[in-house]
């Protein structure tokens, strides 16, 4: 059963993926972005990780996407053009990203032995555990990324600030 | 997962959402009768008695409207969006608990499922509802349903914000993501007779959450983007018969959304007091939380037929300047009484 629920999730990432390259309008690649990050908020909570899943569609999914659909609009980012400029890197660029892929596929199933496989439900995550360990053994790194948060609020406001 | 536990899960879905959608309808039917009153004059009255048939003569017509798609539309996202607003809008009945913890042959009766994170999830989902208001005013392809889009969606994630931390002190003092916890942790009295509701020791989360809520559901006071007279429609101006429809069930939806997550949260979901035989027992449960429900209710359509409404660079300022500062001092407080507490 879950193998199909894998399947069907890692899919979905994976075309969504190739449609945001695909597409040519921004709006639909964003789209597709959103889609790729529902597919992987799937896949956690499918791994037991359900608090990782709910704040990564709350916060990449419901406020990064967000923001990058009203600077699409706003800046009324129309199709790109296409340049059809060369068909070798078209007929041999294909083949060669499929091979790489395979190569990579094969050496990864030749390293890792099945049992070294990640299961389905193996790092359940109480969200009561995910504070505990945030606030008492990774205290420091959660004040520094918050220092970082505001370093980077203050740069906003004063890049839009008006020139007075 | 057994066939019969997914077979019942999907009867338990398909009864809360035609209970839901009839809620809906009626709440429409509710606001222009409250409203008209309000008004000194008296609202439908002509179809049914008292106007009780208005939703259906609505339905109807909606139904039967021309579909216009306007020329220049991104006709895919144009289409979508209607269905994503309302998507989202109906998938957070799927973690309240409507009622106690009573288990008829395996399968819970009263919440189609409880989550470890049922709040969180609720978040999630209207973070998500976002898109659909965002979408259509841009695909629409015209100046009033930019605007109308881009302001309400701007107002929706500011007051997301607000919303959730005004959650957080719930949450310290109930320990739990889970909405039915949340609801268990309220249950008692302090004093023999006060209930233990999170209103009370949560008194300004309460209102601040309750403040949010209407800005993000876009209901007046803080409806500029829909306001007729400033943005025609704002968002949903180009949009015709059942997309304009699946709109409006969707604000409405949002509305009992957050009015039944008020209830679970803040007033104790289910609880108040039982009384005569067995059967009547396994129902009041239900009874009262359908009339905190619609006590919230009321309040939205009391507020919306009282006040004026914020302009819109009032209405941002509000939402950054006083509810965030003020969430995140009840947020200060709630910690620090917790820690004093438990020291």
């Amino acid at each position: 059963m879950y193998p199909v629920f894998f399947f069907i999730f890692a899919g979905a990432a994976i075309a969504f993926a190739v449609n945001l390259l695909i597409q040519r309008h921004p709006i639909y690649s964003a789209l597709s972005l959103i889609g790729v990050m529902a597919s992987l908020a799937s896949l956690y909570l499918m791994l037991g990780a359900e608090f990782i899943a709910a704040v990564q569609v709350i916060v990449y999914a419901g406020a990064i996407m967000v923001l990058f659909v009203f600077v699409i609009m706003l800046l009324n980012a129309g199709e790109e053009e296409r340049t059809h400029r060369s068909r070798l890197v078209r007929h041999i660029g294909a083949p060669l990203i499929v091979m790489l892929l395979g190569l990579i596929t094969s050496v990864i199933y030749r390293e890792f032995p099945e049992d070294a496989m990640v299961r389905f439900g193996d790092f359940p995550g109480q969200t009561a555990s995910i504070g505990l360990r945030l606030f008492l053994d990774y205290l420091l790194p959660f004040e520094v990324v918050s220092i970082l948060i505001l370093v980077a609020i203050i740069g906003a406001v004063v890049l839009a600030q008006k020139e007075s | 997962m057994a066939l019969a536990a997914l077979i019942y899960i999907l009867i338990k879905i398909m009864i809360v959402l035609l209970v839901l959608l009839t809620v809906v309808a009626y709440a429409v039917w509710f606001e222009r009768k409250v409203v008209a009153r309000m008004q000194s004059r008296w609202g439908p009255t002509r179809v049914g008695p008292h106007g009780l048939l208005q939703p259906l003569a609505d339905a109807i017509k909606l139904l039967t409207k021309e579909d216009i798609t306007p020329a220049g539309a991104f006709r895919l996202i144009y289409l979508a969006a209607p269905g994503l607003a309302l998507i989202t809008a109906l998938m957070a009945f799927a973690v309240i608990p409507f009622g106690p913890s009573v288990q008829a042959g395996g399968i819970e009766l009263f919440q189609i499922s409880d989550l470890d994170i049922g709040l969180l999830f609720v978040l999630s989902v209207s973070s998500m509802g976002v898109y659909g208001i965002v979408l259509a005013g841009w695909s629409s392809n015209s100046k009033y349903s930019l605007l109308g889009g881009l302001r309400s969606s701007a107002q929706m994630i500011s007051y997301e914000l607000a919303i959730g931390l005004s959650l957080v002190g719930v949450l310290l003092l109930s320990g739990s993501l889970s909405l039915r916890s949340i609801v268990e942790s309220q249950s008692g009295a302090y004093w023999g007779f006060v209930p233990r509701w999170n209103v009370f020791p949560q008194f300004v989360a309460f209102l601040c959450y309750l403040t949010a809520a209407i800005a993000e559901t876009n209901r007046l006071p803080f409806d500029l983007p829909e306001a007729e007279t400033e943005l025609v429609a704002g968002y949903h101006t180009e949009y015709s018969s059942m997309k304009f429809a699946m709109f409006f069930l969707a604000e409405y939806a949002n509305m009992v959304t957050v009015s039944c997550l008020a209830t679970v949260l803040f007033l104790g979901g289910w609880q108040g007091p039982l009384f005569g035989p067995d059967w009547l027992q396994m129902i009041l449960p239900l009874l009262w939380f359908s009339l905190k429900v619609l006590g919230f209710l009321f309040l939205y359509v009391w507020i919306r037929g009282t006040l004026p409404r914020f302009r819109y660079d009032q209405l941002m300022a509000f939402g950054w300047k006083v509810l965030v500062p003020v969430a995140l001092a009840n947020l200060v407080g709630t910690s620090l009484w917790i820690a004093l507490k438990y020291r």
